[in-house]
């Protein structure tokens, strides 16, 4: 029999939900009068004024002509890059130490733990400005450069990255390409009567490479050109400091999360798989790993969660993310100040939601089918 | 003849009791917020650099110093009678006018520009301008450069949250070229990183680079360019809506040109107090005439300013001096400057 809650416990509930309202209601009708009172006016016009001022490092074009919303985006896509970069080298990383941890060799052991608890224990921030300058102290300048092959060079202003400019008709052809790329892993495990497709699929790579080299129209080679290189694609160190910063202080983390799980596989399952006489490296991967996935990914999403909202820290190295140009450059200079925390928040809220609704579809999927 | 005389002196007291009415009513209509809450705190809060020589920075004993500073202490000095009576509020470029509009702060004295949208769109009230300069770019000796125009293609840094950001970019519009840029929250990374190279210059206003080159390691390997790209005309901000607080904030600023057009130095003033005949004199240091009720203080204040804090040329001299910055726009305006104090009428 299912008890029904009393009809008491449902006024409770009314009444709680209708006092939330209230307060929530009060607070906009105040803040609206505190603006009103500072001769301020809440709204969200201001998104299409001119932004007027430079972004230095950007994904998609962008002129000082364009408008405030736009800069929203571009900022919003550098912080889902450095947050995506660093996601997948901080699970990595974060799974090395991990299993380094548990080593049985006295010296791999003690050298992860030393570390996990060296980045642990000190603070975030200023991990990235040590990695920040320590990484400005070591490259040349712009005028000595270091020449790597393939017409890379690496400088104090970043990494040059020689520029491919595909022809006019053919600007669809790297997208096609980058689809043949995603499309590869599927094929392999794709079955036609019954037979597997296998190393056939690596046939797709191959014509996705073939199409780009047909659409190139020039290759531009970064080359040095009055105060600074042009030509190439710049990865800027602001970047590179904020990703080995946020990841190895996700790396941290991650590794305990990894030693836990692991030692919560029971041990009976490491002596069976012993017993059977598989090598160690064959039991880690075949039967400790997977069983340890499931209990490590509930964790692993709070992880990457605060590793999303630990970008903004890059504003302090000069990084152009969403919070130093949208809650920075751009609220200085609108003074939209509510509006713009409350896109930021919600934009931050966003991006969260969606990625633990992934993790959690992804949980399900790993989780022990139990019937 | 007795009756008159009793009449008389009546007459005259009641006369003299209206005439205090009114002139204490004079005083009592100087309603101001801002100025009550500080009198009745005892205490001004004043919104400051973070820490930039020659404007706001705290010096080896942890006391703060600075031309802003000097007048958070003149404003204190005037109002509550001593100059030691201010909490500093360190606000980064970012947060300053927030946190005035929010009411953390009093006033916010901290090298910011007089533009039309913050004192309109962000509700501002602007006090006086007590720093005249132009957006100025400090860059490497060795790069052999002499003008901004020669810029195209470097990298510069600078603080994020400021007009120098459009500045930069209207610039390079209008000249046809492209400077690159690379914004810091703070100044000191924003140094550290010109001084690594990662950038070929920084820019600010022409007070902070000089001070910006003050903080490098060597500051002869630095050239600041002659030419300034823009206005930057900074001054103190206080929150519409209380005039009388701005227009007391205002005429702290020009007691303080007052005294240096009357050659009245923190040093010789008491002399001069002392045996002053010059009716301009004697009206300024409050020994004729209200114009510190009219103001909502005493007829002392201009007096306690000098005292506590000297006149505006000791200030910039002191401070704008060991950074060797000519004080140009600054020399008073019968010296061929920007800064003028308005009537003492």
């Amino acid at each position: 029999m299912v008890r029904r809650p009393s009809p008491r416990a449902y006024v409770a509930q009314w009444v709680f939900l209708a006092g939330l309202v209230v307060v929530g209601g009060l607070l906009i009708v105040n803040l609206g009068a505190n603006l009103a009172r500072r001769n301020m006016h809440f709204g969200f016009g201001f998104l299409t004024n001119k932004a007027g001022f430079d972004i230095p490092f950007h994904l998609l074009e962008w002129t000082t002509f364009d408008i405030y919303a736009k800069a929203l985006l571009v900022s919003l896509l550098n912080t889902l890059l450095v947050s995506a970069m660093s996601i997948v080298s901080a699970t990595l990383l974060g799974l090395l130490v991990g299993i380094m941890r548990l080593s049985v060799n006295w010296l791999v052991r003690n050298l992860a733990l030393a570390f996990i608890e060296f980045v642990r224990n000190t603070p975030q921030l200023v991990q990235i400005i040590f990695w920040y300058f320590a990484v400005l102290q070591t490259l040349p300048p712009p005028r000595q450069s270091i020449v790597l092959p393939g017409g890379f060079l690496l400088n104090i202003r970043g990494l040059y990255v020689p520029d491919v400019v595909m022809q006019a008709h053919a600007a669809l052809l790297p997208w096609l390409a980058g689809l043949l790329l995603v499309a590869t892993p599927f094929a392999w495990r794709l079955k036609i009567r019954e037979r597997r497709l296998g190393a056939l699929a690596l046939i797709l790579p191959v014509i996705a490479l073939l199409l780009v080299n047909l659409g190139i129209a020039q290759v531009t080679v970064p080359a040095l050109k009055g105060f600074n290189i042009a030509g190439g694609v710049q990865v800027p160190p602001e970047l590179v400091a904020l990703w080995a910063g946020l990841t190895i202080y996700a790396t941290a983390f991650i590794a305990e999360i990894v030693r836990s799980s692991i030692e919560a596989v029971p041990k009976g399952q490491h002596e069976a798989a012993r017993s059977l006489g598989l090598r160690p490296a064959r039991v880690l991967f075949l039967i400790i790993l997977p069983q340890a996935l499931r209990i490590m990914v509930p964790q692993l999403t709070s992880q990457y969660l605060n590793l999303i909202k630990s970008s903004t820290l890059g504003t302090a190295i000069a990084y152009p993310e969403i919070f130093q140009i949208f809650a920075g450059t751009v609220m200085n200079q609108s003074g939209k100040e509510v509006e713009i925390i409350i896109i930021v928040m919600a934009v931050f809220l966003t991006i969260n939601l969606l990625f633990s609704a992934f993790m959690n579809w992804y949980n399900q999927r790993v989780a022990l089918v139990e019937r | 003849m007795k009756g008159i005389l009793a009449r008389v002196i009546t007459c005259s007291a009641l006369a003299a009791a209206m005439l205090g009415f009114v002139s204490t009513g004079w005083a009592a209509d100087v309603k101001s917020e801002t100025l009550d809450a500080i009198k009745k705190r005892d205490q001004l809060i004043c919104g400051v650099d973070t820490g930039i020589p020659g404007f706001a920075f705290q010096d080896s004993a942890g006391k703060w110093q600075g031309l802003d500073i000097a007048y958070c202490r003149a404003i204190a000095a005037a109002v509550l009678g001593d100059p030691e009576k201010v909490k500093y509020v360190g606000t980064t470029a970012k947060v300053r006018f927030s946190v005035l509009q929010s009411g953390e702060i009093d006033v916010l004295i901290r090298d910011s520009t007089h533009t039309l949208s913050r004192n309109t769109d962000l509700g501002l009230a602007t006090g006086a301008i007590n720093f005249f300069t132009g957006q100025a770019f400090m860059v490497k000796k060795s790069l052999n450069v002499a003008h901004v125009k020669e810029l195209d293609g470097a990298t510069i840094c600078l603080i994020t949250g400021t007009t120098l950001e459009l500045n930069i970019a209207d610039y390079g519009r209008a000249n046809n070229i492209k400077i690159n840029t690379l914004l810091f929250d703070k100044p000191e990374e924003a140094f550290a990183a010109a001084e690594a190279g990662r950038c070929d210059g920084y820019t600010d206003d022409g007070g902070s680079v000089a001070a910006a080159r003050s903080t490098m390691k060597t500051p002869g390997d630095w050239v600041i360019l002659p030419e300034l790209i823009s206005r930057e005309f900074l001054g103190s901000y206080c929150r519409q809506g209380d005039e009388r607080w701005s227009i007391l904030v205002k005429w702290v600023h020009y007691a303080m040109l007052e005294a240096e057009t009357l050659g009245i130095t923190q040093a010789n003033i008491d002399e001069i107090k002392a045996s002053a005949t010059n009716p301009e004199v004697r009206g300024f240091l409050g020994l004729e005439n209200d114009y510190g009720k009219f103001l909502g203080v005493d007829n002392d204040w201009a007096y306690r300013i000098i005292k506590a804090v000297g006149n505006y040329g000791e200030n910039y001299d002191k401070y704008f001096g060991p950074l060797e910055l000519p004080r140009g726009w600054n020399k008073l305006y019968k010296d061929g400057g920007l800064q003028y104090p308005l009537s003492w009428r």
